[in-house]
């Protein structure tokens, strides 16, 4: 059992399986599927402030800050109990890519060598990048769960414009900027 | 007892999004580079489950199980805050390798930087706070 849980899901079992989030959180809660907005009520909580936006009761919303905390468990459950033995099965053509890149090693989700608390240029794109996933999402009003699955769910028109807007995004850093950074 | 619920639904979804590997950094630049079908198969399958099961909801009509209508409003359309805010977010997408939840799952499987992101998001919302006013919506 365990063994067949550690392989890595295809996308036909995760994929619908994240779509369920959808129903489940309707049926059960009422609630619209999202994730972004824990950023606006950790903001509420633990930064005083003046701000109009801030000026809610977050403990009243504090639901999704439960499935937040719910996804840093099942993280710990997915990656550490039921950790892949394997290598990602990344496609040729990405290994080409990314191996020209200097990135080989396709043990853990992410490569190491440049995610970690000391390389420089892996900082910055942590940081800032952080920086630009709570800005753009409070801007665009959602987020991957809220937009791209749960929006278009819905058929928003909105929520399509979104998505256009986090697949330009996407691809300008990743075919003008990466290119001169690795 | 409530709580209890979303902790569960949020621990099976944090479950999925590793062992489907959407947290990885390496399967969103594959995406973006389209080399492969994987990432557009689980965003494409998800959505498709969700699309029905909406129009189920709408059709029969169904309640949620405290017997509430179920809310399906859309949420307000101000385009250039989407597009703008959303590209500023796909930046940051292929910048970390990671949408809110990942952030969230990553930490939670060990890769403990990923506090460094959480932080910086945080503090990105309360910028975008102090400058909403400014900003085109």
């Amino acid at each position: 059992m365990k063994e067949l849980l550690s392989q890595p899901w295809p996308w036909y079992i995760s994929g619908p399986l994240i779509g369920l989030m959808v129903p489940a959180l309707l049926i059960l809660a009422n609630r619209h599927f999202g994730i972004s907005t824990t950023f606006r009520h950790i903001c509420a909580a633990c930064i005083p402030s003046g701000l109009k936006f801030f000026q809610y009761d977050w403990k009243k919303e504090s639901w999704m800050l439960f499935l937040a905390l719910g996804i840093v468990l099942g993280g710990w459950i997915g990656g550490v109990l039921l950790e892949n033995p394997e290598p990602l099965a990344l496609s040729d053509a990405a290994q080409k890519t990314l191996s020209e890149q200097g990135f080989s090693n396709y043990s853990k989700l992410q490569p190491l060598s440049l995610f970690n608390f000391s390389n420089a240029t892996g900082l910055v794109l942590l940081i800032l990048g952080g920086f630009l996933v709570g800005f753009g999402t409070r801007w665009a009003n959602g987020c991957t769960a809220g937009h791209a699955i749960m929006g278009l769910s819905l058929l928003s028109l909105a929520s399509f414009i979104a998505v256009i807007g986090f697949f330009i995004g996407g691809l300008a850093i990743t075919h003008f900027v990466y290119p001169y950074l690795f | 007892m409530r709580n209890l619920l979303f902790l569960i639904i949020g621990t099976l979804f944090g479950i999925v999004l590793i062992k489907g590997e959407v947290v990885s950094w390496f399967r969103i630049q594959e995406m973006f580079h389209f080399q492969s079908f994987h990432m557009y198969g689980v965003i494409g399958s998800a959505v498709m489950v969700g699309v029905i099961s909406v129009q189920l909801i709408k059709r029969l009509q169904i309640k949620s199980i405290q017997g509430e209508t179920i809310n399906l409003q859309q949420k307000p359309l101000q385009w250039k805050a989407q597009l703008f805010g959303g590209i500023l977010f796909g930046f940051g997408w292929a910048m970390t390798g990671a949408c809110p939840a990942p952030i969230y799952a990553l930490f939670g499987a060990g890769y403990w930087h990923m506090v460094l992101v959480l932080v910086s998001a945080v503090l990105g919302v309360w910028v975008y706070a102090r400058f909403m006013d400014k900003l085109p919506h």
